[in-house]
């Protein structure tokens, strides 16, 4: 055979199979492509539908004939003008946001700290330590409030969203410190080494190292820890009974539905106020907690 | 500037021995390498003298003073790691000026003395760099520099060339001993690799199973082992063992190492072996004391012929394999004289750099 034809052979070979390899990874795109376009579909519905409510005048939506599922009337603000100067909805938007900036703070400092001497300051027990307070996170609010309305009633926060500040953290501090303890484990043992040969003190390590290198473990434990806060309903349904100490959740729902009469334009519009804090932070943040959550879950 | 001691220091973890009540002396300046196999307690006495382990008992002594009980921090010692161990956050200068910011060094004083060390480290154009954006052997030097602007009594080492690749550890490992050479310190460094320690050490401690085997400058190492477990660690290919068993040979003694093979024993140490004739000993031997015949003044009573297994051709020199007597025994000879695989090569054994051990006690008679 000549050097041409034996060139010749080997480039078809490869073709061919480099034909086989992009028509498998053809099919492969499409069938992701297809799945995800209908996950996308499923999972946006809801949000669609809750904006194009929010955008429509009582009329319309009242309107048994109207398609639901486009303004024909025009989009009208009235539904965010009310909300905002003829219920209780700023009150709840601002009681909702002290409760989370408290919770967001509490969970940091007290996860922080536990996951730092959990998972990086041998001592014994520690282990045991740590996984008890992941089984903690695992007994369901639903089950909590009971005995948490007894603590809350005891410290005199019944009907105070002080009392939700209070017990917020018994949902997130669990799972945050897990998360942390996860990341500050996966640092290696040689960098607090390294510190305290420096001159570190456990205190410097902690905030001078391992806070700045845990960034992204730590961001991702505050998206957590802030989400619980800012969607909790439970509590704050079993705990807060007037509307000066209501929070978004159930003081939307509360306020707005009345008997058997749902102001449905007011409830989506509330709806999207409410859902746009954390829109806007799970934008800027999100890179950092995924990062934050796979380097817990691979490393840890 | 400082010597360091190690008077019976003995560490256990849980009922594991990992170093037995070890003594040793370092005296001010001294590049000391502490080597040995995996597991064998050089890290940890490393870490003990960092104070990164506590003593199970004895005294480590900095400068004079026991330190058994100071954290790290306080015994004015710097430390290298096998990982660099950089603060991936920090800058290279930040890195460098970390422990001299917390020891509350004016700004001035930081920038002169992390200047001066990159000069040293020749990393100047990369102090505003991140350890990310180093290669290893950069970040290796950042390390470096990061011990060298405390200006510390005592350096630690802990193998910090283990990561790079063979290249890089050679450059890097030259590098280091000029460092020593320009910032007069006492040094401890530990490593596994036995040219690391043989290249770098004023004076060489070989450890093995938490113990020191031999504490010795690397020519008298390499020259005088003590104990089997040194002569076979150090050299490269190691040295070959043999059975062998010593005869009386009219006035001199001869090694009997198989059938075939006798060698004689060189006249000045005949005293020195005669009470170990008819005793089974082992016969130590290195690669590059077996060769093809050379030196026309040579004793033909050392030569001997085998039959080759296999031939190792390495450019500079090639290495002979062949059996003696169920045992694969390694010679460095001339490319050009090499037979083939299966091929009868005359060899001729340097008998005086042979070394006779007791099997028993394992000790170099």
């Amino acid at each position: 055979m000549s050097t041409a034809a034996v060139a010749a052979r080997s480039a078809g070979l490869g073709l061919g199979l480099k034909g086989s390899l992009s028509r498998n990874r053809r099919w492969a795109m499409i069938a992701s492509y297809f799945f995800l376009v209908l996950f996308a579909i499923f999972f946006l519905i809801p949000p669609y539908y809750m904006i194009v409510t929010a955008f429509k005048s009582d009329a319309e939506v009242a309107h048994m004939a109207t398609n639901p599922w486009i303004i024909a009337d025009g989009v009208t603000l009235d539904q965010f003008k009310i909300l905002l100067t003829q219920t209780d909805f700023l009150r709840f938007f601002r009681n909702t946001a002290i409760v989370t900036l408290c919770v967001v703070a509490i969970t940091m400092v007290v996860s922080v700290l536990a996951a730092f001497s959990l998972g990086r300051m041998r001592f014994w027990g520690s282990s045991i330590l740590a996984t008890g307070i992941f089984l903690t996170y695992l007994v369901p609010d639903t089950l909590l409030f009971i005995p948490l309305f007894q603590i809350v009633k005891a410290f005199g926060l019944l009907n105070s969203y002080w009392g939700m500040v209070l017990v917020y953290p018994t949902l997130t501090v669990p799972f945050c410190t897990w998360i942390m303890i996860g990341y500050f484990q996966s640092i290696p043992k040689e960098l607090d080494e390294a510190a305290l040969i420096d001159g570190a003190g456990h205190m410097q390590m902690l905030t001078k190292i391992f806070i700045p290198v845990a960034l992204p473990g730590i961001i991702a434990a505050m998206i957590f820890a802030f989400t619980v806060s800012w969607a909790a309903f439970v509590y704050p349904m079993a705990f807060l009974y007037s509307a000066d100490q209501q929070v978004l959740t159930v003081g939307t729902v509360t306020s707005l539905i009345r008997g058997d009469v749902y102001k449905w334009g007011m409830l989506m519009a509330g709806a999207l106020l409410a859902a746009a804090p954390p829109l806007v932070i799970y934008a800027f943040l999100m890179d950092y907690y995924i990062a934050g959550l796979t380097a817990g879950a691979t490393k840890g | 500037m400082a010597e360091v001691s190690l008077r019976n220091v003995v560490k256990r973890f849980d009922n594991v021995e990992a170093v037995r009540s070890i003594n040793l002396d370092i005296p001010d300046n001294e590049f000391v390498v502490l080597v040995g196999p995996s597991g064998c307690g050089k890290s940890t006495t490393l870490r003990m003298i960092a104070g990164l382990e506590e003593l199970t008992s004895g005294d480590i002594y900095i400068g004079g003073e026991v330190v058994n009980d100071r954290p790290p921090k306080d015994r004015d010692i710097a430390m290298v790691f096998q990982n660099y161990a950089l603060y991936p956050h920090m800058t290279a200068y930040e890195n460098m000026s970390f422990g001299l910011k917390l020891r509350k060094f004016s700004k001035d004083e930081i920038r002169r003395r992390v200047d001066n060390a990159a000069r040293i480290l020749d990393i100047t154009e990369l102090l505003e760099r991140k350890p990310k954006a180093l290669s290893g052997g950069q970040r290796q030097r950042v390390a470096m520099g990061r011990a060298i602007v405390r200006n510390p009594k005592v350096f630690l080492f802990d193998e910090p060339l283990s990561n790079l690749d063979a290249k890089l550890r050679v450059q890097m490992r030259t590098e280091i001993k000029r460092v020593h050479q320009m910032v007069k310190t006492t040094t401890v460094y530990v490593t596994h690799d036995q040219v690391e320690a043989m290249t770098l050490a004023d004076r060489v401690v070989v450890m093995n199973g938490g113990a020191i085997e031999q504490i010795a400058s690397p020519q008298d190492l390499y020259h005088r082992p003590k104990t089997r477990f040194v002569a076979g660690f150090i050299g490269s290919p190691a040295m070959n063992f043999m059975r062998c068993r010593l005869e009386q040979n009219g006035a001199g003694l001869r090694v009997r190492v198989s059938d075939k093979i006798s060698l004689p024993v060189p006249a000045a140490r005949t005293a020195r072996y005669q009470s170990l004739i008819g005793k089974e000993l082992t016969l130590g031997l290195r690669p590059e004391h077996i060769t093809e015949p050379r030196r026309s003044d040579r004793d033909q009573n050392c030569e001997f012929s085998v039959t080759l297994d296999v031939v190792e051709p390495m450019g500079m020199e090639t290495m002979v394999f062949f059996g003696v007597d169920g045992q694969e025994i390694c010679g460095r000879v001339d490319p050009g004289s090499a037979a083939g695989p299966g091929e009868i090569m005359r060899l001729y054994a340097n008998m005086e750099h042979v070394h006779l051990i007791d099997p028993q006690t394992h000790q170099v008679l």
